[in-house]
């Protein structure tokens, strides 16, 4: 049987947040807070956090921030409601949530929210549930979700519900376990669960497992790690995650380890990265594998984050 | 490919006449800065000279050749495109040109958001008349995946926005000859009959589509997609869902063949809790698919979930919450009554 090599995993993070210099990290520099809020949050959920350098890694991140209020993907670019909430997150890890000038970024996300309620990533204008989903997460974290026509947003949400009970990036667009997460979310985090028929999208999301036990994010397609997430997180939040297997998704997921180097794939025997070794960790945590943290499925955070946020 | 090599063999920029008067500007990355000989010596050299006229905010032609190198390093840099942008804008550049640009990235680059985001925004400046280029882009990044939600999230924008829809009906029948199981092209179908202006909406089409999709079905009754695309086809119609001869028989045939039955038990499962009911030739179909399980109870709607708790033993706790909650109004009914 497998098992998690936890210590692996943590050693391989940490060794990916100073191999700063080879190619691959390079080519992600424009989303380094991501990776970060990726490889941070893991090291948390295996209880290795304070590995890491605190002080040097809040004032980098305090770095990636404008005028606006919005935060970059890394120092130098442009402001994006995804790197923002990368950034929140991250503070909330550490605790320093107080080092953000609330008023000052919920002002920039209340900027992005449309006419119609949907958000936009950036003052570009791109337009997808995906930024719903970031902007409520990210108001609601500084308590600020009055900043933003709420009633408005979920009309938005609401109207990228398919047949099928599931949610796409946009009205009329396939229905995807991304996109449902992001949905799913942003309805739990503004209670407004009772939209969802939850019978329907419950049974959607349990086609999604596959012979191998993994999950997949839409009908016939492959199973992926990261949709132990995604498709996860929204069951648990819909009450319905006993409709999976889950000892098949726990051993999916285990196999999906490399234990002599650490990290986590997408699938068996693929190329690890941080990405996928967040989801899978979080996704076991989820599954209640033993020694993890607990993670709170809307907000993609330890509990115990959450619960010294909003229980004060 | 070819036009890259080209590309990377060009002098260095510090040699070149026309970036003389400009000073690179260095990546700084934070905790544990970049040692620079580790990655490719023009990629970072390509990226110093970007920032240089990003933070000098010079909109100009060597600038947006500029963005051209940096994007074909790395099209993941969304402030390279911003940039590009904002040149574009000032320089009032010529958009076709432009398409071009996305269209040689696109094969390397099919799940990339930016070059979708810029796609979408060179598309919209250009108005109606992209609307046949943009439909044959996608199509052309279908042919290698047809279920790229990128591409389909374009294509959709596309027809609510440039027009273009005569042809899509067919176009869906295309990609679902080609693979029967593509689930994006079924969801396109819906997106057609409910969103064509032309078409009249799912009443004037229910008829052909339910047609369209029993073929289907019968092809791979295996297939989850047209299984949920009839239930959709009927949800604000559960009184011809029931009482349509047509969807009985689909399950009949299904069930009497040798395919796999758990879609059309489930189906009927859907059909027996709004009303229907089945006939002594579906009743014994469905006893026989697992005839040694003793499943058989004078309830038909619960020996079809035993029978899946067998055959879909994945989603067994699925299939007993479903035979818990079969008579949803008898229990109501029973709640309510009145012990005098």
């Amino acid at each position: 049987m497998g098992e998690l090599a936890a210590e692996k995993h943590a050693k391989y993070i940490l060794t990916v947040e100073k191999k700063k210099d080879d190619i691959e990290s390079v080519l992600m520099e424009h989303l380094r807070i991501n990776g970060a809020y990726w490889g941070l949050t893991t090291l948390d959920i295996l209880g290795k956090l304070a590995a890491v350098d605190q002080e040097t890694i809040i004032s980098w991140v305090m770095s990636c921030q404008h005028e606006s209020g919005g935060f970059g993907g890394n120092e130098g670019h442009d402001p994006h409601l995804l790197y923002t909430l990368s950034a929140i997150q991250i503070l909330a890890l550490f605790n320093k949530i107080d080092a953000l000038d609330a008023e000052k970024v919920s002002t920039y996300i209340s900027t992005l929210q449309n006419e119609d309620g949907s958000f936009s990533g950036d003052k570009w204008g791109e337009i997808d549930t995906r930024f719903s989903y970031v902007a409520i997460c990210s108001l609601a974290l500084l308590k600020q979700l009055d900043k933003i026509n709420v009633e408005k947003a979920v009309k938005y949400i609401i109207s990228c519900k398919n047949l099928d009970g599931g949610f796409g990036c946009t009205p009329g667009a396939e229905s995807h376990a991304g996109q449902i997460f992001c949905c799913i979310g942003a309805l739990a985090i503004t209670g407004c669960l009772h939209y969802v028929d939850k019978d329907l999208l419950g049974w959607w999301l349990c086609e999604r497992q596959v012979k191998s036990g993994g999950l997949n994010g839409r009908p016939e397609k492959l199973p992926d790690v990261c949709y132990s997430w995604w498709v996860l997180s929204s069951l648990i939040m819909i009450d319905r995650v006993h409709w999976i297997d889950k000892q098949k998704l726990v051993d999916f997921i285990l196999d999906c380890q490399d234990k002599e180097n650490g990290g986590i794939s997408d699938r068996p025997d693929d190329a690890v990265d941080v990405f996928h070794t967040y989801f899978g960790v979080a996704g076991l945590s989820l599954l209640e594998y033993p020694g993890l943290k607990a993670i709170d499925p809307a907000y993609a955070l330890p509990v115990d984050v959450i619960d010294r946020i909003f229980l004060h | 490919m070819d036009s890259d090599e080209d590309e990377r063999t060009l002098l260095p920029l510090s040699q070149r006449p026309e970036w003389s008067d400009v000073t690179p500007v260095p990546q700084n990355d934070g905790p544990n800065p970049v040692v620079p000989i580790a990655y490719s010596e023009e990629f970072a050299e390509v990226m110093g000279y970007f920032r240089a006229v990003y933070l000098a905010d010079e909109r100009s032609l060597r600038a947006l050749h500029l963005t051209t190198e940096a994007i074909q390093f790395n099209a993941g840099n969304y402030t390279v495109w911003q940039f590009r942008r904002l040149i574009l804008e000032a320089l009032n550049a010529d958009l076709h040109e432009e398409l071009e640009f996305v269209e040689q990235l696109a094969s390397k680059n099919s799940k990339n958001y930016q070059l979708w985001h810029h796609r979408r925004w060179v598309a919209e400046k250009l108005g109606t008349e992209a609307a046949s280029r943009e439909l044959e882009f996608t199509k052309n990044i279908f042919v290698n995946d047809a279920k790229n939600y990128h591409a389909w999230s374009h294509r959709q924008w596309v027809l609510q926005n440039l027009g273009g829809w005569e042809d899509e009906l067919a176009y869906c029948n295309e990609l679902l000859e080609d693979d029967i199981f593509n689930n994006s092209a079924w969801n396109q179908r819906y997106f057609v009959i409910t969103r064509h202006p032309g078409l009249g909406g799912i009443e004037a089409t229910i008829d052909s589509e339910l047609d369209y999709t029993i073929k289907s079905i019968l092809i791979k009754p295996e297939n989850e997609s047209p299984w949920r695309y009839l239930r959709g086809l009927h949800k604000n119609n559960v009184q011809s869902f029931v009482t349509n001869p047509k969807i009985s028989t689909l399950c009949l045939n299904v069930l009497t063949s040798k395919a796999n039955p758990v879609f059309a038990l489930s189906l009927l499962l859907d059909l027996i809790s709004k009303g229907f009911e089945p006939n002594q030739d579906l009743k014994n179909a469905i006893e026989v698919v697992v005839p040694e399980s003793n499943s058989q109870d004078s309830d038909i709607s619960v020996t079809i979930c035993t029978v899946l708790e067998i055959i879909d033993q994945m989603r067994v706790n699925y299939w007993r919450w479903r035979k818990k909650n079969l008579h949803p109004q008898v229990a109501e009914g029973v709640a309510n009554l009145h012990i005098h």
